[in-house]
């Protein structure tokens, strides 16, 4: 290994001096303690490297180590249901190895290497591989079968394989000789670089959505598998609770949470609620789809910025096992901010808010990198990628959520007033959008109901309406309004209350299949189109509004369970009856 | 061998130079030492080959290029500790200020620390039980979370603090020992903390750490690592549960941006250092509690807005990395509401999960969650009476307004003194809410209202 020696210390940037045999993007150890580091800046006068660990205590004149290669992630079974750090060193083995503070300069394998594995293997010798063919198979979790797949830089054909039995991570199980006769052994893994994508064959419409089972996203704006969103909001909105809710309940078949400088408390949080929680479709517990990487506020800033490309690359490489993977990562403006705390480290010349000029070209590169595809192996696969964003001051015109914004299709913003107001999820329904909703009209008419698409906008225009109508109630008060304009207000509080908001402790509301959503609104808004014969006969809807039946629709999400969808029938005889009974 | 540096190369602010160095390390101590013979102490912040910079804790007045000796211990700052530094009152870095000598030490820390590794974490749940029914009510505070106080200058922060401290107590009777860092505070305010802790008779259960206003602002910025270190030291190695009291953290990021500003770096917003994210969180996320160890840390940062804007940076970073946060507001403390705690702003994270059945009462969630939206529509009535004027408000939003004054006057307001109950505090809570009719409490269900509801339809 060839070795240099530090000049410059300052934060976490080191430079050696002098022209150097390193590459730009090379991994390199750093000290005599090793830390790990990445080239950042190459000149003829000096190397500028980034240290992923705290360089208290570096000297001046310590060595640096090349590694001659990029940053690389280690893809194998056992990802699942561990919790890394940014560059993927496993938690627990460090807490193992340190205590419960993390220390500095370990290297670790970021898979257990003694665990094995029931390996099935599908390929015989002669077989022609190309590469993501999969060429054996083995349960990483009750729930997830782990596809192990040639690396996607490798084809040839396969000259010996092992019989199927059990296997450690690095065991050999096959040899496969290279279309340039070099053989090579295959084991359960293959390595990565980070921040460069996977490749696929080739892209897929995003023309299904990603079930949540939260009504103001399922229903009013959707996100597509494929897809890419922002949550935007200010401390306190409820980013970390929908990113939970949506880890918790969404229907990818894997979950790549990413902590990115946020709370030590939360990720323990997830850990300890996901082990105890099941996953509704397969009933295991959650933590069995998913991989946790938690890169708190107070662990080293340029981990913190590697974390979100670890967790991308995770992502992608479930994605080319053809599963539907989505990845929260939580919050993207942390890492903007390691990008520009770096940027001023190093001196360049910053753009707006003292954010690097290159900010809008890393968030593309990383938000371009969520899709439906098809896979090198003939698979289809998915990463949605659910990005929150907390903008300085819950001000949206800040660098980070507008262009969060033009490269995202779908926008959920949080609103301050509205979590003031504990109404969560606190999505506001007039700054929000999802682009996607065109697109996935005819999987909601194939699949739920013909009418949703028609309902879902009548549901929109109503909220609207009552924006417009607030300007004047919040003037002159709602007494004086015409019955008419009184209807919409009195429907669109029922939406607000009783479809928009959502308990996400409460066990029937957490989590509402598409089906019982659609009944909500369409209840609703049956509701609504016979109260309009109320009004057109000239009778006060106060005489309507005494007889409970907003009141009772409001409560509908609790008072109906999940699995009784029938119990709308009675709902919508109990509004006729209403209504008639005024009528009449 | 330790080599002696005869000569600085330059001095800008509260940052030395020195040029050829050998084998400096990044964040080692240096000391100084005049010609009058008066010591320093400094911290090498940024090493540029054989150039050197270090950061001078009591600032560089009376420091000339040639006049100073300086000295690369080759360790990095590190404080003595041992059980006998409760009741002691040191400075800003940690170094005995009460006349009581020297702490002989059982140990030697580290100031910065290492972050707790999220596996070894265990996640807060147990609520202590401050006496204060906002806070108890509608943003409690867990064992091991970091709780902090967004205040306005002349703001009744430091009464609450200090209520705060003589009336914690937890579910499971175990006493608080304080650690308590002032950065920047007026010496008066520093008097009144600790005549209040003497008056309480809690002083043998205090550290006290003094930066005061007109204190070196280097060594404002070494203070609550200081404090963090003797309250991590005394809650994990001595089993303490340890609350943390960091007044004014304003003060601290301004001494930030001032020592940033001398090192020539590129400021962020406000001219904030742009890592100023970064360096917060290494302070506020050492508060907590560790899987399988008796003990604590749970804090409580004070911070007064610039000019009331909560979107400063100050607190807006402070709120993004917090569990939750304490808002004081203005409109309260006029009206003479003590402690004018601004409820709706105010949230407590962990506080879903340290609430109901089991840890307070099985009601405490609705009861909160509803006396919040009925007060956030008393605000939408409150703005529409002041076009309209009261006289002209429905009778729902009369109500209302009846509602919202009896909820400051009996719910929010309560004496220094008075130490309510959580049942008290629970019941008051349904006692109000009973002057409302019962189809306007949509966030309760039947049965709970049943229970609790004690108004007429």
């Amino acid at each position: 290994m060839t070795a240099y020696q530090i000049y410059g210390i300052n934060g976490p940037v080191v430079t050696v001096r002098g022209e150097t045999q390193l590459q730009m993007m090379e991994t390199v150890y750093v000290g005599t303690a090793r830390l790990i580091g990445e080239v950042i800046g190459l000149t003829k006068a000096q190397t500028t490297i980034q240290v992923y660990e705290d360089t208290a205590g570096l000297t001046v004149g310590e060595p640096v180590y090349a590694t001659g290669s990029a940053m690389r992630v280690l893809l194998g079974p056992g990802l699942l249901g561990n919790i890394f750090d940014g560059i993927q060193r496993p938690l627990p083995a460090l807490e193992q190895a340190f205590g419960a503070f993390i220390g500095r300069g370990a290297q670790f394998s970021a898979l257990d290497t003694e665990k094995t594995f029931d390996v099935h293997l599908c390929v015989q010798a002669g077989d022609r591989l190309c590469g993501g063919d999969v060429y054996a198979t083995c349960p990483e979790t009750d729930a997830i079968e782990h596809r192990v797949m040639l690396s996607p830089d490798l084809s040839g054909t396969v000259q010996r394989v092992q019989p199927d039995g059990a296997y450690r991570l690095l065991d050999t199980v096959a040899v496969l000789q290279t279309d340039d006769g070099r053989e090579v052994e295959l084991n359960l893994t293959q390595t990565w670089p980070i921040r460069t994508p996977r490749p696929v064959q080739k892209r897929l419409p995003a023309d299904r959505p990603l079930i949540t089972g939260q009504r103001v996203i399922d229903t009013v704006f959707p996100v597509a598998k494929g897809g890419a969103a922002a949550i935007p909001g200010g401390f306190g909105t409820g980013k970390t609770m929908t990113q939970h809710q949506l880890a918790k309940w969404c229907d990818a078949d894997i979950i790549i949470y990413v902590g990115c400088g946020e709370r030590g408390n939360e990720m323990t949080q997830v850990l300890t609620e996901f082990s105890e929680l099941t996953d509704p479709r397969t009933g295991r517990p959650l933590l069995d789809r998913t991989v946790l990487i938690a890169n708190t506020s107070n662990m080293p800033v340029a981990a913190r910025e590697a974390s979100i490309y670890t967790g991308i690359t995770l992502a992608e490489y479930y994605r080319d096992m053809g599963y539907h993977t989505a990845l929260m990562a939580d919050s993207t403006s942390r890492w903007a901010e390691a990008l520009r705390e770096i940027s001023g480290r190093l001196e360049e010349m910053p753009a707006d808010e003292g954010f690097p000029a290159y900010l809008p070209s890393r968030l593309s590169e990383f938000y371009e990198r969520a899709g439906r595809v098809e896979t090198l192996g003939q698979r289809e696969g998915s990463v949605t990628l659910i990005g929150a964003v907390s903008p300085q001051g819950s001000d949206f015109s800040e660098p980070v959520t507008q262009n969060t914004k033009r490269f995202t299709r779908c926008f959920w913003a949080l609103d301050k007033s509205l979590a003031y107001a504990r109404h969560y999820p606190a999505i506001n329904w007039s700054l929000s959008y999802s682009e996607y909703t065109g697109e996935l009209q005819n999987w909601y008419r194939d699949n739920v109901s013909p009418e949703f698409s028609g309902d879902r906008d009548e549901l929109c225009a109503l909220l609207q309406e009552e924006n417009a109508l607030m300007e004047i109630v919040k003037l002159i008060g709602a007494d004086v309004l015409p019955d008419d304009q009184k209807l919409v207000m009195e429907t669109a509080r029922v939406i607000r209350v009783g479809f928009l908001q959502q308990n996400a402790f409460h066990a029937e509301d957490t989590f509402v299949p598409l089906d019982k959503q659609f009944q909500m609104m369409h209840t609703i808004l049956h509701l609504h189109h016979r109260a309009k014969e109320v009004v057109a006969k000239q009778i006060p809807i106060s005489v309507l509004l005494k007889t409970g039946i907003f009141d009772k629709l409001t409560k509908m999400k609790y008072d109906i369970p999940n699995d009784r969808l029938d119990l709308f029938d009675a709902y919508i005889r109990e509004i006729d009856a209403a209504i008639d009974g005024v009528l009449r | 061998m330790l080599v002696r540096h005869l000569k600085l190369s330059g001095v800008n602010g509260s940052l030395a130079t020195l040029s050829g160095v050998e084998k400096a390390a990044n964040e080692e101590i240096v000391q100084m030492r005049l010609s009058d013979g008066t010591a320093r102490t400094g911290r090498v912040v940024k090493i540029d080959g054989d150039e050197v910079s270090v950061q001078v804790f009591e600032g560089t007045r009376g420091i000339s290029m040639a006049n100073t000796e300086t000295v690369f211990t080759g360790r990095p700052m590190e404080i003595p500790l041992s059980p006998e530094i409760l009741g002691r009152v040191f400075d800003g870095l940690g170094r005995p200020i009460d006349g009581m000598g020297e702490v002989f030490p059982a140990e030697v820390r580290e100031v910065n620390g290492s972050p707790i590794n999220p596996v070894s974490r265990e996640y807060p749940r147990n609520y202590i039980h401050t006496g204060i029914s906002s806070i108890d009510a509608l943003a409690t505070l867990i064992r091991g979370q970091k709780l902090p106080i967004f205040s306005g200058s002349g703001m009744k922060h430091n009464e609450l603090a200090v209520q705060i401290v003589r009336q914690a107590s937890t579910a499971d009777g175990s006493d608080f020992a304080v650690v308590f860092a002032a950065m920047g505070v007026k010496n008066d305010v520093a008097q009144y903390f600790r005549a209040s802790f003497e008056e309480a008779n809690v002083m043998h259960r205090v550290v006290m750490l003094l930066n005061l206003a007109n204190d070196p602002i280097v060594e404002r910025i070494m203070t609550p690592r200081v404090a963090l270190t003797i309250a991590e030291y005394l809650a994990f190695t001595r089993h303490m549960h340890i609350l943390v009291i960091l007044t004014d953290m304003t003060s601290y990021a301004e001494a930030l941006r001032e020592f940033s500003g001398s090192k020539g770096e590129i400021p962020g917003r406000k001219g904030f250092p742009g890592y100023l994210y970064s360096d917060l969180a290494s302070i506020y996320e050492r508060a907590g509690m560790l899987k399988g160890v008796e003990g604590s840390v749970t804090q409580i940062p004070i911070l007064t807005m610039p000019n009331d804007d909560i979107t400063h940076p100050i607190p807006d970073l402070t709120g993004y990395i917090t569990e939750g946060q304490i808002v004081l507001g203005r409109d309260l403390d006029y009206k003479g509401v003590y402690p004018p705690v601004d409820v709706l702003p105010s949230l407590s994270r962990l506080m879903k999960d340290g609430i109901g059945a089991g840890f307070t009462r099985a009601d405490h969630a609705d009861l909160s969650n509803q006396l919040l939206a009925s007060y956030a529509k008393v605000q939408d009535a409150k703005a529409l009476a002041s076009v309209i004027g009261e006289e002209e408000l429905s009778a729902d939003d009369k109500l209302l307004m009846e509602f919202g004054r009896a909820f400051e006057a009996q719910f929010l307001n309560q004496s220094f003194t008075e130490n309510r109950s959580m049942d008290e505090t629970l019941d008051l809570g349904w006692s109000l809410l009973s002057m409302l009719p019962r189809r306007m409490l949509d966030r309760v269900d039947e049965k709970t209202l049943a229970e609790h509801y004690t108004g007429n339809e």
